[in-house]
């Protein structure tokens, strides 16, 4: 068998198959089972997110399961077909707002009336609160993915025409005007501070009373299995990202997966092998948008209420961070760095929290605590403040967790560009060859 | 007439801003290929050294007081102002050399989207220490002609218009005698290549550096002078600064060329003129284009430009190649 060699291919069926060896379903398979269990509550395995993330754990776990969506979606269009973008979270934002448009439940017949923009200022129609038709969640969630799809199939001439830096700096430019569409049409996007409450996740066939799957209270799932929320809505969510995956995993290694690469070594010489240059460029764009739609919709409806400001160019920079520490233009990378961008904030808080916890214990980790640790006093002087103060120079864990953030970030582009993804390479290498070196 | 005499000046001053913060984005992509995301921080920063230079007596990161600084409560004298002016800006290209040395000379070579995202998260990195420094409430940089004006046929100019738009002047006659320098010539070969400029004995880690080192000089120059009464956050130096440089210049520099130094000065002032005078006409309108939608017009007339001649006014179109 194959076992230590990761490239041996024995059969055309291996090496078209998504896990080649034995070893990779082997893993994929107590993975999944480890994850599950995990989720599930299963004592010793569940103390492992505990102990990393806190008690809590299964709601920044959730997140990054929506996150992971999105971040396929921006390796198809960056790492895949090399186009460089910045407005990811705007089109997180279409497919946020396309959601709530759908099946945002206002309880008002005529609600639709909201959906049309400046009908105050036109005079058209009376004002009627905020846009909703009280969709059910398979009419919104694939209409929030072609919609943005849509969307990103109108930019894409914009990827013809300007390349590289300049392109990058257009999409910036989606993003403000994103951000100002969210500010002009209250209607559909409610208050820009506050935002606007989003319809739950809830599998319902049409607008009936009781959903047919329930999502959002604890209790029994089909009559077999006790669960909390928290537990449903991981399940429900961890679904659809297999689902993506195994498209984008499929989509990469397809003749269409080709071109795209083609088209991201070189532009000019993959239309004189005959690829369209064009034609996959507005596929990129339409793909990764879909998949940022779906990401901003279920994001939206699992956070219950979003304002436009959170899909601004922090969140884009995220993704593209994730790609660059996970290891661009791989599948396996850009799970890892999502894990690893969107888990890091959580797990520095609650080691900070234990520090705090450790700060009268004495030892030599009272010692690091005290060194680190402010608690606000007179000649305490540890850079992170730990006490509820307004800004000065210890700064909050949340500041720090963007030092370290934008740290992280320098350090991987200069020292590993492969990311995650290339210190797993070295690693697989390393004991392929042991105990020799090669 | 009045407002449009206002209006103009308003909108010249801000270009100039602009320029000045766009002349710090050219040179750094001219000697090292890398579009400086980071220039926020970094004129954030610089703008804040000035600060605590002139505001709190003090020096950045030492415990000695400024002895050259005025008594308190008193606002120093134009001469004694520019002296200030210049060890902040001298500090800020400190800043800007660490950085280069630090995370910029590792990736010579290296793809320009790579480099790009690494000021971005230099960017990130340095942000939180300009929002501790600012301490949420906005901070003086002890402008000796304060909120004072200027009358001009009806329509009021306060002096800090006419002060930026002396500064952008120098700033750009300062840069284009650079170009023609022995270093700018240097320059402008390391730009072109890399190899062939050391095979011809360029130091290019010192081309590195000058380049770093005067963008992040300019920067700074341009976050001080946004600093100033009548600018919006209450001319002092506040958060509002901070993102103002980043997403606001982008579409000058990208307007006028990443590598134009003339069209960093034509597009910094395009663009002021097109955001100021849609802000100041268009205003009966708000409730259909929305509140603040004079922050976006930037973007728009950069995408319209960029479709119809996508390396800017004045930028080299790349030749590509198989």
């Amino acid at each position: 068998m194959s076992f230590g060699r990761p490239l041996l291919r024995t059969s055309y069926e291996e090496d078209a198959a998504i896990l080649p060896t034995w070893f990779q379903k082997g893993s994929a398979i107590v993975a999944l089972l480890l994850i599950t269990l995990m989720a599930l509550g299963f004592g010793p395995l569940a103390a492992f997110p505990k102990f990393l993330l806190g008690n809590t754990w299964i709601n920044p776990v959730t997140l990054t399961i929506i996150f992971a969506i999105a971040a396929l979606g921006i390796n198809i269009l960056v790492g895949v077909t090399g186009q460089v973008s910045l407005g990811h979270a705007f089109f997180m934002g279409t497919g946020a707002y396309t959601a709530v448009m759908l099946g945002g439940n206002v309880g008002d017949e005529e609600s639709w009336k909201a959906c049309v923009p400046f009908h105050d200022n036109l005079g058209l129609l009376e004002s009627q609160g905020q846009c909703g038709l009280g969709l059910p969640i398979w009419i919104w969630l694939p209409a929030s993915g072609v919609v943005a799809a849509m969307i990103g199939v109108l930019v894409s001439p914009a990827a013809v025409k300007v390349r590289g830096l300049y392109l990058a700096i257009v999409t910036v430019g989606l993003v403000f005007i994103g951000l100002h569409l969210g500010r002009m049409l209250p209607e559909w996007a409610g208050d820009f501070e506050s935002g606007r409450k989003w319809p739950k996740l809830d599998i319902r066939l049409w607008k009936e009373e009781a959903p047919l799957v329930e999502l959002t209270e604890d209790g029994k799932w089909f009559g077999l299995i006790h669960l909390s929320e928290e537990q449903k809505q991981f399940f429900f969510l961890f679904a659809i990202m297999l689902v993506m995956l195994w498209f984008a995993k499929n989509l990469v290694r397809s003749r269409t997966g080709r071109a795209l690469q083609a088209i991201r070594d070189r532009d000019v010489a993959a239309e004189v092998m005959g690829v369209p240059e064009f034609k996959y460029k507005r596929l990129g764009f339409a793909i990764s948008s879909a998949y940022a739609g779906v990401a901003g919709a279920l994001l939206a409806s699992y956070n219950g209420r979003v304002s436009p400001i959170d899909f601004g160019l922090l969140l884009s920079v995220d993704f593209i961070a994730i790609l660059l520490i996970g290891g661009a233009g791989t599948i396996a990378g850009t799970m890892m760095g999502t894990v690893f961008v969107e888990l890091l904030p959580d797990m520095v808080e609650k080691f900070t929290a234990w520090l705090a916890s450790k700060l009268d214990a004495g030892g030599p980790v009272g010692l690091i605590a005290n060194f680190l640790l402010t608690e606000g006093g007179e000649g305490d002087f540890g850079p992170i403040s730990i006490a509820t103060v307004a800004p000065g120079w210890p700064m909050s864990t949340f500041q720090w967790n963007f030092v370290i953030y934008g740290t992280l970030i320098v350090v991987f582009l200069i020292f590993e560009p492969l990311g995650l993804y290339g210190v797993w390479l070295k690693v697989r290498n390393y004991w392929k060859g042991w105990p020799f070196s090669y | 007439m009045e407002i449009f005499i206002q209006t103009l000046a308003k909108a010249i001053a801000l270009g100039s801003i602009y320029a000045i913060m766009g002349l710090s984005f050219v040179l750094i992509f001219k000697g090292t290929q890398v579009l400086n995301f980071a220039a926020g921080a970094i004129s954030m920063a610089g703008a804040l050294f000035m600060s605590i230079l002139i505001a709190d007596r003090g020096f950045p990161f030492l415990p000695f007081t400024n002895p050259l600084a005025p008594a308190d409560g008193e606002t120093a004298g134009v001469a004694l102002w520019i002296v200030h002016l210049m060890i902040a800006l001298i500090l800020a290209a400190i800043l800007g050399l660490i950085l280069e040395r630090v995370a910029i000379r590792p990736m010579v070579g290296q793809p320009l989207f790579s480099m790009a995202v690494i000021t971005l998260g230099l960017e990130i990195a340095i942000r939180p220490f300009n929002l501790d420094a600012t301490a949420i409430t906005g901070r003086s940089v002890g402008v000796p002609w304060g909120t004072e004006s200027w009358e001009l046929a009806g329509a009021i100019i306060p002096k800090s218009y006419v002060a930026a738009i002396i500064a952008a002047a120098i700033a750009f006659t300062g840069v284009y005698f650079f170009y023609r320098s022995r270093f700018g010539v240097a320059m402008r070969a390391v730009a072109f290549d890399q190899e062939a400029a050391m095979a011809q004995g360029i130091n290019v880690g010192r081309v590195f550096a000058i380049a770093w080192g005067l963008g992040a000089a300019l920067a700074a120059l341009g976050a001080i002078f946004f600093a100033m009464a009548p600018w919006p956050p209450a001319g002092t130096v506040s958060l509002e600064i901070h993102p103002i440089w980043i997403f606001r210049v982008l579409p000058v520099i990208i307007l006028g060329g990443l590598d134009s130094v003339a069209g960093a000065v034509a597009g910094g002032l395009l663009i002021a003129i097109f955001e100021i005078f849609a802000g100041q006409y268009l205003s009966q309108w708000t409730n259909i284009l929305g509140p603040g939608y004079s922050t976006i017009v930037p973007y728009i007339v950069m995408l319209v430009v960029l479709l119809v001649r996508p390396y800017g006014l004045f930028g080299t179109e790349e030749i590509r190649r198989v």
